[in-house]
């Protein structure tokens, strides 16, 4: 164990300086006088880190206009779209990630809202994990902001322990990409993904093995990965509210309550997480959805948005190379409920046609005069691009139509997106310039 | 309803029909086999609602009547009563009960009535014709195991059985593909087969057929529609609806200008094939055929588990050629051929392959090659 030597205990963030820790319940910096300190007795001897940008749209959108700094900056769509990203401004007049465009405004009527530029966003996404993947290769990302970091054996590669080159990385993005991370650094991965939460933003926060299970008991049991609304309520009714209540429990107890779950809970809740950082996780599907300003029950309105968000996918499909033989139609109800329908053993396609003509035979079955808030449309079960659309013997028409969609695609990479449109898109009541809809880039992980 | 029949003759006709029963049912009516005694016998029938089969068999009737029950229970019963065994069946009363007696043995069967029994063989049936049985058997056995059971193109999920200008004049012909192989097989078409339309038998029903057609040794007496088949294999009926959907234009994708032919012995390539594919992991996995002068090269290469290789003489002059096709595939194909050698032609490795027993048989089999 490689612990803090006494005369180093001090590290600081901002100047990274390294030295004994200064006298006084809140010890500054010797070097720069800056409080932003690292004192932690395992600070050296943990190398698994949690890395997440502070309201990472927000960030970049002040970035990018430096007249927001100060401002209360909401990044989300439409009269009817939700917060995507609140900066720390606006959270502090009690906007919220999620929250309906119209609470937020009601609780912060002079915040800029601004919609969501996702491209700028992943380009500035893939910047930072660019420079995640210089300090190691074992680079998790878990959504376009956040990933998982193994630093473990990188001290002499970097000449500094894992929680120094951490720091340093913190500090390089603010001066090279102008955003703030926030670090959480631990033995696995969900303790560090705790810790970042705990210290945000510009955080950088440490949980070592001797504290972890005092730490986790006083916490609520919702901080657990998986734990969500409906199992916290499962819980709570049999008394379980923070995690130590978990801790408490025999396993049996536990499996009564919480079922095929408790075995995770239970190590969880003694600070154990067996999963490892897991670099380069193919996508598992690309979709994507909007939401609309209005709610819609016809199928013949829905079905040119359908075809709209297909192309997309279909667009992306080809992007990376991809096929899918799955595909899944997502739909919201006015009421919120979220129907999901799939179809899957397709021969693998990247076709905008093929993708829509699976999940528009879903949809058919699903008009029934209900009103939707949202629909989507994802291919799932990927596989090699190189596999799509071959054709079969009983379906020759599918080469015709990918080499029509190849062609279209180019001449729309070269004249723009508008060049060539399908018939069934220019079915709008209103043109989809008018700002009609939002629209949200989706793709799990 | 008063009746008593022999166990031989009434286990045979419920073997026939309640295979057609689902095992598990939401309408309790489906579940049960009709039974009706009157002058002609008595006679059996079960439906899934997308096909019937019913049968007569010969009965001493006391008293006319009609009543349904547990088709699988009354078939496992019968079968459990001894040889040579007289069984009478009667209702009476109520009909909520049906008793089966035989010697010593009584059982009380719960029953619901004839009237909520459903009936799918209405309607007309104008086209009919006989079809020798051994025929019928050739054209379902050797294209039954190309049908897609891929629920999206429900079109290829049966046989295509259609009359056609054939080569050396009007034939009946079947065809069924998955998209990866077709088969497509002819008999001389039987008097009254022109002017049928063309239609997909769905893939439980050509399945009964095969199997009814086992027992059967009269001509097939087939009457259609567009929307049904019947067919009487003399005391036992079937009728299905058909698939209601375009069988896509299979002429176009049977390869007509292949011309590297590859000629084997069927059994020795089948069984080569066989062995090479030992080593591949799951189904589906590709054989490399790699063609020279008079010598075929077979080889499975399996990541996880190693590599096979064999090699076997053969007739070929062509251009050398490699090429990939699912192993199991090629024997489901060769499986179904009937000389003793095997014809290939082949045009490239990513073209479908023409596969028969000899030039211009009446079996005709369609490959898809794979990657390798």
């Amino acid at each position: 164990m490689a612990n803090a030597a006494p005369d180093r205990g001090f590290l600081c963030r901002d100047c990274l300086n390294c030295g004994p820790v200064p006298a006084g319940a809140r010890p500054r910096c010797t070097a720069c006088g800056s409080p932003r300190s690292l004192i932690h007795p395992e600070r050296d001897s943990l190398a698994i880190a949690h890395i997440d940008c502070d309201a990472f749209f927000a960030a970049v959108e002040k970035r990018e206009n430096p007249a927001l700094a100060d401002r209360p900056v909401i990044i989300g769509g439409g009269r009817r779209g939700v917060v995507s990203t609140a900066c720390y401004v606006a959270r502090i007049h009690g906007v919220r990630s999620a929250m309906p465009m119209f609470k937020a405004l009601e609780a912060c009527p002079d915040a800029v809202v601004i919609r969501p530029r996702m491209a700028l966003y992943a380009q500035v996404g893939r910047q930072v994990r660019e420079m995640m993947r210089a300090l190691t290769p074992l680079v998790e990302p878990l959504s376009i902001d956040e990933a998982f970091l193994d630093l473990g054996g990188t001290e002499r590669l970097h000449g500094a322990s894992p929680a120094l080159t951490l720091a340093r990385f913190a500090r390089q993005v603010e001066e090279e990409v102008g955003i703030s991370v926030s670090v959480g650094l631990s033995y696995n991965n969900f303790l560090a993904k705790i810790a970042s939460d705990r210290d945000k933003p510009r955080g950088f926060s440490i949980i070592g093995r001797a504290e972890a299970q005092v730490y986790l008991a006083g916490q609520p049991v919702g901080i657990l990965p998986g734990v969500g609304r409906v199992a916290q309520e499962r819980l709570a009714r049999a008394g379980i509210r923070r995690i130590g209540d978990i801790a408490g429990r025999s396993l049996p107890d536990l499996m009564r309550i919480a079922g095929n779950d408790a075995q995770r809970l239970a190590k969880l809740a003694r600070g154990e997480d067996s999963r490892r950082v897991e670099p380069e996780r193919a996508a598992k599907s690309v979709s994507n959805e909007t939401t609309f300003d209005t709610d819609i029950a016809a199928l013949e309105v829905l079905e040119p948005i359908l075809w709209e968000l297909a192309e997309k996918v279909a667009r992306r499909l080809r992007a990376g190379g991809i096929a899918g033989r799955t595909v899944v139609l997502k739909l919201k109800t006015r009421d919120f409920r979220n129907r999901t329908r799939t179809v899957s053993g397709l021969a693998p396609t990247q076709l905008a046609t093929r993708l829509y003509a699976a999940a528009r035979r879903l949809l058919v079955a699903e008009c029934d005069g209900t009103a939707f808030r949202l629909i989507g449309i994802g291919a799932a079960d990927l596989v090699d691009g190189a596999l799509a659309d071959q054709g079969d013997l009983a379906d020759s028409d599918v080469v015709r139509e990918k080499s029509r969609e190849t062609a279209i695609a180019t001449l729309r990479e070269r004249f723009g997106d508008t060049i060539v449109k399908r018939g069934i898109s220019l079915r709008h009541a209103t043109p989809p310039a008018a700002g009609g809809r939002r629209s949200d880039e989706g793709g799990e992980g | 309803m008063k009746v008593t029949v022999e166990r031989a003759a009434l286990l045979k006709a419920l073997g026939h029909v309640h295979r057609v029963v689902e095992r598990r049912n939401t309408i309790p009516i489906l579940s049960n086999v009709l039974l009706r005694a009157d002058d002609g016998g008595l006679r059996l029938k079960a439906t899934d609602l997308d096909m019937e089969v019913t049968e007569t068999i010969v009965a001493d009737i006391a008293q006319p009547g009609a009543t349904t029950v547990p088709a699988h229970v009354i078939y496992d019963i019968v079968r459990k009563l001894p040889e040579g065994a007289q069984i009478s069946l009667e209702v009476s009363g109520d009909s909520t009960q049906m008793v089966l007696r035989s010697s010593r043995s009584r059982f009380n069967l719960q029953a619901l009535p004839e009237s909520d029994f459903p009936d799918i063989a209405a309607g007309e049936l104008p086209h009919a014709f006989a079809v020798p049985p051994g025929d019928f058997k050739r054209l379902i056995e050797k294209t039954q195991f190309a049908i897609s059971t891929e629920e999206t193109r429900y079109y290829l999920n049966g046989i295509y059985l259609h009359a056609i200008d054939g080569d050396d004049g009007p034939v009946l012909r079947a065809v069924a593909t998955d998209g990866h192989r077709l088969a497509r097989i002819e008999v001389a078409a039987p008097e009254g087969t022109a002017g049928m339309p063309g239609v997909i038998v769905p893939r439980k029903a050509v399945a009964e057929i095969l199997k009814l057609l086992e027992d059967s040794g009269d001509a097939v007496q087939v009457s259609l529609s567009p929307a049904k088949i019947r067919l009487d294999f003399g005391g036992v009926v079937l009728t299905s609806k058909l698939i209601d959907g375009t069988f896509p234009d299979y002429q176009r994708v049977i390869p007509a200008g292949n011309d590297k032919t590859l000629i084997v012995d069927r059994a020795e390539f089948a069984r080569s094939v066989d062995r090479v594919s030992t080593i591949s992991s799951e189904r589906g996995r590709a054989v490399k055929l790699s063609l020279t002068d008079g010598r075929l090269t077979l080889t499975v290469n399996n990541p996880d588990s190693g590599s096979a290789t064999e090699e076997i003489e053969v007739e070929y002059e062509a251009a050398a050629l490699d090429i990939g096709f699912n192993a199991r595939y090629l024997m489901d194909i060769t499986g179904q051929l009937d000389g003793d050698t095997a014809i290939l032609k082949l045009a490239d490795p990513g073209s479908p392959t023409l596969i028969q027993d000899r030039e211009g048989a009446a079996a005709l089999y369609v490959l898809m090659p794979m990657r390798v």
